[in-house]
């Protein structure tokens, strides 16, 4: 076993997902299978390898800093479940 | 029909005034009427606006004024797509209500050259998947056999295509999801290069690799929409600031002196002898044109997979963050923030996008980054390394698209032989470069496609070769009959 249930049950919460019982021990098994897969890459030598983040060759794109036309508040929050004052209302944070 | 035109066909057509833009549109949107209940590649319609659009199009020729190089061309595009004030769902429960503020830049770009949309094409989830079966919705099926998949993830798209609902759709690619489904489909599917196309308003899976695609019946017609959609775009960080030449130059049929590799290792187990009948077949053909074909060796080409579902989940798990039920999308009923989080990503999110989230947290946590991450971005510099010295003796590279024949739904249940089917097509996403899915064939009435690979912007390349091909493959121009070989056709499973 690369990763056992209670590793799936911590990752899940770092990743804010509430898995039931059943969940849990599905995505182990899945994981594990794929994870023994992906182990395959264990064959190559890489210690002098560069690793390539992004295939491009650029470096700090940048741009004029000028104003423009942002998103007006009603459309930004259009799309929003819950809205109250022009803002995004979420459940009380603090008591 | 007048659907059974290709874009360059219809395009000449109205510009000739021999039909109207609301013709065109009626005479799509009467196919879509005709075939759409059994395909199933539209999530969202958009019936209305589009004949609105045709009419504005249809004054517009008629008082003289200018119109854009696709005016009057129905067109869909990969419900992933932003389109402004259009419902834009990824295919998932978490944006099942999402309406766009803005357009993605293709779709401006589209929208100013004077398409019109008929609709937004089914995905799987978020375009994590290879057949459209995890669409939170529905599965798509594979016009040349209903009882198919029609690859994925951009699934719907293929199928709208092929099955001659619209001319042309895009789709995105980050490890095969354009190419893969075009051959599934028997259409032409062309992954530019990263940056040559805007992901601007492309709702983000791995962003390293996501790449806006087309799927066209031709390459002519490829080379038409990528005259519209390659473009400089400010708004996107990643974009190419490079000038595009007009593609259609390129498609002269000349593919004298030109130097073909064909990598040993796209051949060898687990592929279909029939796929690699035709693929052979093929090659056969460009070296009839002139055409100087041999055989190479990409020595890491089999770590593109492995090194993918470490990089594409590490970069889906941060990219998917976003989804919390606060600013858009599903919301779950909750007492406290937390619970807010856990609930609505826990019921929004599909299986397979819960899975890839937690193996990209998991490849992503401290104590696994340098073993799993690091790792896999050392393999994908090998991988990089591999095309770099053949394109130093080589012009393309071709390979099939698939290992295999489009499959049953449902038939494919164990996940990494489902991971498998990008293994031809991973490689270039892992190093940026522009690919192509051509048809080459048809075994048991399906398709084969075969796969050009290009240098770092030389989609003309690809295009040129891919032309000279088609024009020579001496192939039936078949169409999909659109029934089940033998028995009912799936619901989703």
């Amino acid at each position: 076993m690369k990763i056992g249930k209670n590793d799936v049950a911590h990752v899940a919460n770092l990743a804010k997902l509430k898995l039931s019982e059943a969940e849990t021990e599905q995505y182990t098994e899945e994981l594990n299978r794929v994870l023994t897969y992906i182990e395959n890459l264990d064959h190559l030598d890489t210690e002098d390898v560069l690793p390539t983040v992004h295939v491009l060759p650029l470096q700090n794109v940048f741009r004029e800093d000028e104003t423009h036309l942002c998103l007006p508040r009603e459309e930004a929050l259009a799309n929003a479940p819950e809205t109250e004052d022009g803002m995004f209302r979420v459940p009380r944070v603090i008591d | 029909m007048l659907t059974q035109f290709t874009l360059a066909e219809i395009v000449d057509k109205l510009a000739k005034k021999e039909i109207s833009a609301r013709e065109v549109t009626e005479a799509a949107l009467a196919r879509i009427d005709a075939v759409e209940d059994t395909v199933k590649a539209f999530v969202t319609q958009t019936r209305e606006a589009a004949l609105a659009k045709a009419a504005q199009i249809d004054a517009k020729r008629f008082n003289g004024e200018e119109v854009g190089p696709l005016a009057g061309v129905p067109m869909a595009l990969k419900d992933n797509i932003c389109t402004k004030g259009i419902r834009t769902t990824c295919s998932s429960k978490m944006l099942h209500n999402f309406i766009p503020p803005y357009d993605a830049t293709v779709a401006e770009l589209l929208e100013n050259a004077g398409s019109i949309l008929l609709g937004k094409t089914n995905l799987d989830e978020f375009a994590m998947g290879s057949s459209t079966e995890n669409s939170a919705f529905f599965t798509t099926c594979n016009p040349w056999d209903l009882e198919s998949v029609p690859g994925g993830s951009s699934g719907g798209s293929a199928a709208a295509v092929a099955a001659e609902e619209v001319f042309f759709a895009l789709g995105s690619d980050t490890a095969g999801s354009v190419r893969q489904p075009a051959a599934f489909c028997g259409v032409v599917g062309l992954k530019p290069t990263y940056g040559r196309v805007s992901r601007y308003g492309l709702i983000p899976f791995a962003s390293s690799l996501d790449q806006i695609g087309s799927f066209t019946k031709d390459v002519r017609d490829c080379a038409l929409v990528m005259n519209v959609i390659a473009k400089y775009d400010p708004r996107d960080s990643t974009s190419a600031n490079l000038a595009a030449p007009d593609y259609t130059t390129f498609l002269d049929g000349n593919v004298k002196g030109l130097k073909i590799g064909i990598p040993k290792e796209y051949f060898v187990e687990g592929i279909n002898a029939d796929v690699k009948a035709n693929v052979h077949k093929a090659i056969a053909v460009l070296e009839s044109l002139g055409a100087v074909a041999e055989e190479i060796s990409l020595p890491h080409s089999e770590f593109g997979i492995p090194a993918y579902y470490i990089i594409a989940p590490a970069e889906a798990s941060s990219n998917l963050a976003r989804f919390d039920g606060v600013q858009y999308g599903f919301q779950a009923e909750a007492d406290n923030l937390q619970e807010l989080y856990e609930k609505t990503r826990s019921a929004g999110f599909g299986p397979e996008v819960k899975r890839r989230i937690i193996l990209g947290t998991y490849v992503l946590s401290s104590d696994n980054y340098d073993a799993y991450f690091v790792k896999a971005l050392k393999v994908r510099t090998l991988i990089k390394e591999d095309f770099d010295k053949a394109f130093a003796k080589y012009d393309v590279i071709l390979t099939p698209t698939t290992l295999g024949l489009p499959f049953k739904q449902g038939a494919v249940r164990d996940l990494v032989s489902m991971y498998l089917n990008d293994i031809c097509t991973v490689p270039t996403n892992m190093a940026g470069l522009p690919a192509i899915s051509v048809p080459c064939g048809y075994v048991d009435g399906l398709p084969v496609g075969m796969q050009l690979i290009g240098k770092p912007f030389a989609e003309g390349t690809i295009l040129r070769v891919a032309h000279a091909y088609e024009q020579n493959s001496g192939l039936p121009k078949k169409k999909p009959t659109l029934t089940a070989k033998g028995g009912a056709v799936h619901e989703k499973i």
